[in-house]
C-alpha cells in the first residue's frame, strides 16, 4: 500500500484545518472519506476527476465572467471532495443563520415602515439614506405576509479557534444555490457508496420549502393556482445558468421583464394565447433595475408598474423591492444592539470585525490600523475589489486615504480574517491532498413557521494555498457541502416527484410570447446555417477541383452566391465577375469565417447560438454538445485558417451538428406550440431559400447561363433519391420534379409548403388565423404548374416557373413578418422613459 | 396672501403609436403651512384605462396613470387655485453656523431629535446630486465661520447668480451638476441642483423645490400667456429654534421665495418630484410641449 496522504498534506499552522485536529488526527465526521480516498487507486481518482469534468461540460455548468477574454462563458470548476459538516456543529450552525435571516427580515421591515431603528440611534442614516440601495418609491411598502427576505445566504469563515464568523450578507438576490445543487448532483454520483453511507442531508427539501412557501404567500384570487415565475437579467448575467437551471429544477417559466406587463395594478405574463396572471416573481435582477416607472429610469430591463402591484398586494416579489439595502458591510457593527432591540436575543453569529468610517472614530482607528484591514465598498452599488491596507504603499497609499477622508461614509475596513483550510485533490499530481483555504456560503428560506436553511451549502476554495480572497473570478474552485444526519435521511427529490393524477400536464403552459419568438428564430437559423453551409459546399468543392482552371459552372455559381448576398461581389465593382483566381477563394473564405459579414455562415451561427442562449432552459443537454462544437467549429487552429480543404471539413461538420440539431428537436422536445413555432420557422427558411435559389437558377437557365443540375440536387439534398430514380446523369424536368413539385420528398418546395400549411392549421386551431390563407393561392399557382411546358417552350418555362417560385419566396418571408406581428414580444419595440417639466 | 390661477399644459404627440403607456405625476400642489390649494382638476386626453392617487415618500401627492390602448398623442391639462401666505423669514442671521449644524447632525450612537432626522433625509447623495469635492470647495468661501447657515446660503445664492448664465440651450434633464459647474451655465433646475450640491457638501440638508414662479411682465406689457415654465429652486434646512426650520433660496433669480413661489412638492432632487414622469412602449420620436399660466387672482 502507498503511503499515507496524510505524509505529504500540509499541516494547518496557526489556521483551523477542517480535516484534522490540532493534535494531527483525522477528526471523526471525515474518516470514512479520508479512509477511501487513502485506499483508492490514483486510477480510479483519476477517472472520478475525468467524470466531474464530464459532467460539467455536458450540462453545460458555466459562470460567465464579463472581463474574461477567451469568450463568455466559464467552465464551473467543482473539487470532488465534499467540505464535510457533523450534525452536532451544523444544528448550531443552522441556527445562527435562521436567526441572522430572522433579524435581517426584521430590519427591513423596519427601514421601510417606522424606522425606529434611526429613531432610537440604533443605526446611523447615512447608512440607510446614504445608500442607493435604499428605495425610497418602497418606503411604506409592506410586502404580503410582511416577508422582505424571501431568500437569504450568508459568507461565512471559520477562525482558527473553530467558530464560523459572518463575512457578508446577500440580501439582494443570493446565488449559488443552483450551483450547489448541481454539485451536489455530480459528487454524489462521484462516491455514491459514501454519500449514503455517512447519512449526508439532502439538498431537495429546502426547494420544496421555497415552492411551498412562494405557492403559500401568492396572493391568489379564489379558484386561481399562483403562477411563479424566475426573472432573469438575461443570458449576460454572470449566473444565468444558474437562473435556466433553477427555473427549470423549480418548475418556474423563466422569464425576462419584457416578458411581464402591469395592466393597473396586476402583473400578467405575456403568453402565446395572451396575458395570464402572475402572483409571485423570484427575482434574480437586481431590485434597483425592476421598474423604471419609479426606480431607475435608465435601464430597459424592468417591468414598468410593478411597485403599484406591490404596493396593492397583488404579487409577491422575492426578495423584496429594496432588501440589496442590508448587503452592506457597514452594518455589521450594529447588529448586536439591533438583535437585542427587535428580536430581543443575543446576536449567536458574530461578524467579523467591521468598522465603518462614517464614524469619526471608527475612521481614525482604521486610518491607524490600516496595515491589519481590508478596504471595501460600504454599499453593495458600489463596485471595486477589496483593497488590502498592506498592500498599499507610498502614492497608492495616501491616494486610499485621501478617498476615505474625502468620502468616508463610503468605505468600510474589516479584521482580516484567517480562513480555515480543507483538502482539495490535486490535478497535478498522482495522487495527493492539497490544503487551500476555504469559505462557506449557506442558504436560508423564509417558510410560514420561520426561516429553514438549506442543509449544505456552496462551498469556496482558493486558487492557492495562502490567498486571503476565494473568488470564482480569480481561479477558486467549489465544493460541495456535506452536512450529517444524525437520524434518518429525507430522501425527497424534486427531481422525481410522486404526483397525483390531478397534476398530469400534457402540454407546456405559461409559454411566454418570447420563449416563442425565440424558438421560431431557433428553427429558422438552424436551417439557415444548414442551407449556407450546403451552398458554400457546392461552391468550394467545385473551386478546389477546378484547381484554378475555368469552368463556366463554377462562375454561374458563385455568380448565383454573390446575387444571394452570401459571397461579396468582385473587388471592382462593375468589373465582370470572375470565376477564377485568389479572389474568389478569398472570398468564399470570408463566406464562412466573416462574422461581421451579413449573410456569412459565421454570422448566421451566432444568431443560432444567440437565440439558442435565450431559451437555454428549453433545450436538452445534447442541443448544447451540438451548440457548443459549432461555436468550436468556427475557431479553427490559425495554420489552418487559410486552407480550403479544412474550410471545406469545416462545412461538413456543420451540415453534421445542424442535421443533429434538427434530429433533436424532431425527437427530444414536446410537441407543443413552441415547438410547433420552431418548425414552423424552419420550413419558411427552407422553403425562402429553395424557391429563392431555384428561381435564380432557373432565370439563369433562361439566360443560357446554367450552373447545370448536379449542384441543384447536392443543395437540396437530393442527389441519392434522384439517383435511386433514375440511375442517369441529371435533366431538367425529373430534377425540377424532385427538387419542387415532388411532395414526398422532404427536400422539395412541394413538401415544405404542404408540411407549412399542415403546422398552420394546427395552430390556428388554438390561435386562430396564422396566415396560412394567404400562401394557399401562391401554393396553389405552384401545383398547378404544367411541367409539360418545358417540352414546348422551355426558356418561356423558366421564366414563369421561376416567377412563380420568387411569389412564393416573398410570400414566404410575408408570413414571417405576420406571425411576428402577431405573436412576438417585439423584442426590438424599444420601451422609453418620458418626462416632461 | 396671494391667489394664483395655475394651468399647466403637457402634450406629447408621438411619432408612432405608443400601445402601452404608465405615467407618474407629480403635478397636484402639497399643502404646506404657508399654502393651500382651493381646487384642482386634472383633464386627460385620451382617457386613462386606470388610475390611482396617493403620496410618494416624500409626502407629495402623486396620480398614477395607465393607458393599455394605441394612442398617439397624450395631452395632460392640471389646473389649480391656490393661495399662498407669506413666509420668507424676517432675519438671516439666526441660527448655528455651519460647523455648529454639522456637529448637531452627526451620528452620536443616540436618538437624534425628529427635525433632524428627517432633514437628514436630504443630506446625502441622489441621482441628479452627486457630492464631489469640487463642489465643496466651489462653496467654500461663502461660509463664514460664526455666520448663519442662512446668511451663508444666501451668499452661494448670490455668487450662482452671478456667475451662471440662464440659458435654456445649455443642458437638459440629465446633465450632471460638475457639467453645469464647469460650463457656468444652465436653467433653473441645473442651478438649484448645483446649490443642493454645495450644501450638501459642506454637511448641509437641502432639498429640490418644484413648483411654479409668477414671472412679472415689464412695464405697459401684457402678461405673456404660456411663457411661463414650471421652476425650481432650493430649500435649506437652516433651523434658528423658532418658526419653520427650512428657509427657500432660489439661485436663478437670487431671491428668497415668499408670496411669489407656487410649490407642488419637493424631493431630493428633479427624480423624485418630476411632473410627469412615464414609460411607454412604442411611440419613437417624441418631445413634450409643455406650457404653464400663473394668473394671479388677488393683486
Amino acid at each position: 500500500m502507498a503511503r499515507t496522504l496524510l505524509a505529504i498534506y500540509p499541516r494547518a499552522g496557526h489556521r483551523y484545518d477542517e480535516m484534522l485536529d490540532a493534535a494531527g488526527r483525522v477528526r471523526e465526521h471525515w474518516r470514512k472519506l479520508f479512509i477511501h480516498l487513502d485506499s483508492v487507486t490514483p486510477e480510479t481518482m483519476r477517472q472520478r476527476l475525468d467524470f466531474v469534468d464530464r459532467c460539467i461540460q455536458e450540462n453545460g455548468i458555466t459562470y460567465n465572467i464579463y472581463a474574461d477574454s477567451r469568450g463568455q462563458d466559464r467552465p464551473w470548476a467543482l473539487d470532488p471532495l465534499p467540505l464535510i459538516l457533523p450534525a452536532a456543529e451544523w444544528r448550531d450552525l443552522a441556527r445562527a443563520v435562521a436567526q441572522r435571516a430572522r433579524l435581517l427580515n426584521a430590519i427591513l421591515a423596519d427601514l421601510y415602515g417606522p424606522q425606529t431603528l434611526l429613531a432610537e440611534g440604533l443605526l446611523p442614516p447615512a447608512l440607510v439614506y446614504g445608500q442607493h440601495g435604499f428605495l425610497w418609491p418602497c418606503l411604506g411598502c409592506r410586502p404580503v405576509g410582511g416577508v422582505f427576505l424571501h431568500h437569504y445566504a450568508v459568507d461565512l469563515a471559520r477562525s482558527p479557534d473553530g467558530r464560523w464568523w459572518a463575512i457578508a450578507d446577500r440580501t439582494q438576490a443570493p446565488s449559488g444555490a443552483g450551483y450547489a445543487l448541481e454539485n451536489r448532483l455530480i459528487v454524489s454520483r462521484v462516491f455514491p457508496e459514501l454519500f449514503r453511507d455517512m447519512q449526508v442531508q439532502h439538498l431537495a427539501v429546502f426547494f420544496r420549502e421555497l415552492q411551498e412557501s412562494l405557492a403559500h404567500w401568492a396572493p391568489t384570487d379564489p379558484g386561481e393556482q399562483p403562477c411563479i415565475v424566475l426573472l432573469t437579467p438575461g443570458p449576460y448575467n454572470e449566473t444565468y445558468f444558474e437562473h435556466a437551471y433553477l427555473a427549470r429544477y423549480l418548475g418556474y417559466p423563466l422569464v425576462e421583464g419584457q416578458d411581464l406587463t402591469v395592466r393597473g395594478d396586476t402583473v400578467y405574463l405575456k403568453t402565446l394565447t395572451g396575458l395570464k396572471r402572475v402572483h409571485a416573481i423570484l427575482r434574480r435582477q437586481d431590485d434597483d433595475y425592476c421598474d423604471p416607472l419609479e426606480l431607475r429610469g435608465d435601464s430597459a430591463l424592468g417591468i414598468p408598474g410593478l411597485l403599484l402591484a406591490v404596493r396593492a398586494g397583488r404579487v409577491v416579489v422575492a426578495n423584496a423591492l429594496g432588501s440589496g439595502l442590508l448587503g452592506s458591510g457597514a452594518l455589521m457593527g450594529f447588529l448586536p444592539a439591533i438583535a437585542e432591540r427587535l428580536l430581543g436575543e443575543a446576536l449567536a453569529m458574530p461578524s467579523v470585525a467591521t468598522w465603518w468610517c462614517g464614524e469619526k472614530p471608527a475612521l481614525d482607528f482604521v486610518l491607524a490600523h490600516l496595515d491589519d484591514l481590508v478596504i471595501k465598498p460600504a454599499y453593495p452599488t458600489q463596485r471595486f475589489e477589496p483593497v488590502f491596507g498592506r498592500d498599499l504603499a507610498g502614492a497608492a497609499r495616501a491616494e486610499m486615504i485621501r478617498r476615505i477622508e474625502a468620502r468616508p461614509h463610503a468605505y468600510v475596513a474589516q479584521e482580516l480574517v484567517q480562513l480555515s483550510q480543507a483538502p482539495t485533490w490535486s490535478r497535478d499530481h498522482e495522487r495527493r491532498l492539497l490544503a487551500r483555504s476555504v469559505g462557506l456560503r449557506l442558504y436560508a428560506v423564509a417558510t410560514p413557521t420561520g426561516y429553514q436553511v438549506m442543509p449544505g451549502g456552496l462551498s469556496r476554495v482558493s486558487s492557492s494555498a495562502q490567498a486571503l480572497v476565494i473568488s470564482m473570478q480569480r481561479g477558486g474552485a467549489s465544493k460541495d457541502t456535506w452536512v450529517l444526519a444524525d437520524g434518518p435521511v429525507d430522501t425527497f427529490s424534486l427531481l422525481k416527484p410522486v404526483l397525483s393524477s390531478r397534476d398530469l400536464r400534457r402540454s407546456g403552459h405559461n409559454l411566454s410570447s418570447r420563449v416563442v419568438e425565440n424558438l421560431f428564430w431557433f428553427g429558422r437559423y438552424t436551417e439557415r446555417c444548414d442551407a449556407t453551409a450546403r451552398l458554400l459546399r457546392a461552391v468550394l468543392a467545385r473551386y478546389i477541383e477546378a484547381d484554378g482552371q475555368a469552368r463556366p459552372e463554377l462562375n454561374a455559381l458563385v455568380a448565383l452566391c454573390v446575387q444571394a448576398g452570401i459571397v461579396a461581389p468582385g473587388r471592382h465593382p462593375g468589373a465582370p465577375e470572375d470565376g477564377a483566381g485568389i479572389a474568389v477563394a478569398t472570398r468564399l473564405l470570408d463566406a464562412i469565417f466573416a462574422a461581421e459579414a451579413d449573410n456569412s455562415l459565421a454570422a448566421a451561427i451566432r444568431r443560432l447560438l444567440w437565440s439558442a442562449s435565450q431559451v437555454r432552459e428549453r433545450l436538452a443537454v445534447d442541443h448544447w454538445h451540438a451548440l457548443n462544437r459549432l461555436q468550436r467549429s468556427l475557431t479553427p487552429a490559425r495554420e489552418r485558417q487559410g486552407e480550403l480543404g479544412a474550410a471545406l471539413a469545416l462545412l461538413d461538420e456543420v451540415l453534421l451538428l445542424s442535421a443533429a440539431l434538427i434530429g433533436f428537436a424532431m425527437d427530444n422536445m414536446t410537441r407543443d406550440d413552441g415547438w410547433r413555432f420552431l418548425v414552423v420557422g424552419r420550413r419558411i427558411e427552407r422553403l425562402a431559400f429553395l424557391a429563392r435559389t431555384l428561381g435564380a437558377a432557373l432565370a439563369a437557365y433562361a439566360a443560357e447561363a446554367s450552373p447545370g443540375l448536379e449542384w441543384l440536387l447536392e443543395l437540396s439534398d437530393s442527389s441519392i433519391t434522384y439517383r435511386a430514380r433514375y440511375s442517369r446523369a441529371p435533366e431538367l424536368l425529373p430534377v425540377l420534379d424532385l427538387v419542387v413539385f415532388d411532395e414526398t420528398h422532404p427536400h422539395s418546395v412541394g413538401f415544405q409548403v404542404q408540411a407549412l400549411l399542415r403546422y398552420l392549421e394546427r395552430l390556428e386551431r388554438e390561435l386562430g388565423d396564422m396566415g396560412a390563407a394567404q400562401l394557399a393561392p401562391e401554393a396553389a399557382a405552384l401545383a398547378g404548374f404544367d411541367l409539360g411546358l418545358f417540352e414546348q417552350a422551355p426558356q418561356q418555362a423558366a421564366v414563369q416557373l421561376g416567377a412563380c417560385l420568387s411569389r412564393l419566396a416573398a410570400a414566404s418571408h410575408a408570413l414571417s413578418d405576420r406571425l411576428a406581428m402577431r405573436y412576438f414580444t417585439h423584442v426590438d419595440v424599444v420601451t422609453h422613459q418620458t418626462l416632461a417639466i | 396672501m396671494a391667489r394664483y390661477h395655475v394651468l399647466h399644459v403637457t402634450r406629447y404627440d408621438y411619432g408612432n403609436l405608443v400601445s402601452l403607456s404608465q405615467q407618474m405625476l407629480h403635478l397636484m400642489p402639497r399643502a404646506c403651512p404657508w399654502q393651500r390649494c382651493l381646487d384642482f382638476h386634472l383633464a386627460l386626453d385620451p382617457a386613462p384605462a386606470w388610475r390611482r392617487r396617493g403620496e410618494d415618500a416624500f409626502g407629495n401627492p402623486v396620480e398614477w396613470l395607465a393607458f393599455h390602448q394605441p394612442h398617439d398623442s397624450l395631452h395632460v391639462r392640471a389646473e389649480m387655485w391656490v393661495d399662498v401666505l407669506p413666509h420668507r423669514p424676517a432675519r438671516l442671521d439666526l441660527g448655528p453656523d455651519r460647523d455648529a449644524l454639522a456637529a448637531r447632525l452627526a451620528y452620536r450612537n443616540a436618538a437624534p431629535a425628529a427635525a433632524d432626522l428627517a432633514a437628514k433625509r436630504f443630506l446625502f447623495e441622489s441621482p441628479h446630486v452627486r457630492i464631489k469635492h469640487e463642489l465643496a470647495a466651489y462653496a467654500a468661501d461663502c461660509f463664514v465661520p460664526g455666520e448663519s447657515v442662512r446668511a451663508s446660503a444666501r451668499r452661494l445664492m448670490e455668487k450662482i447668480h452671478a456667475e451662471f448664465e440662464f440659458d435654456p440651450e445649455a443642458t437638459t434633464v440629465a446633465t450632471p451638476v460638475l457639467e453645469v459647474l464647469r460650463n457656468k451655465r444652465g436653467v433653473c433646475q441645473d442651478f438649484a441642483h448645483l446649490m443642493i450640491a454645495c450644501l450638501r457638501a459642506q454637511g448641509i440638508p437641502a432639498r429640490y423645490m418644484s413648483g411654479y414662479l409668477l414671472t412679472e411682465p415689464p412695464p405697459g406689457q401684457p402678461r405673456l400667456v404660456g411663457a411661463d415654465a414650471s421652476h425650481a429652486w432650493v430649500s435649506v434646512y437652516a433651523p434658528a429654534g423658532a418658526g419653520e426650520d427650512w428657509v427657500d433660496f432660489d439661485p436663478t433669480n437670487n431671491l428668497l421665495p415668499d408670496t411669489e413661489h407656487i410649490t407642488l412638492a419637493w424631493g431630493r432632487d428633479f427624480s423624485d418630484v418630476s411632473p410627469l414622469r412615464g414609460v411607454i412602449l412604442g411611440g419613437g420620436a417624441h418631445r413634450p410641449h409643455v406650457a404653464v399660466t400663473v394668473t394671479p387672482l388677488v393683486e
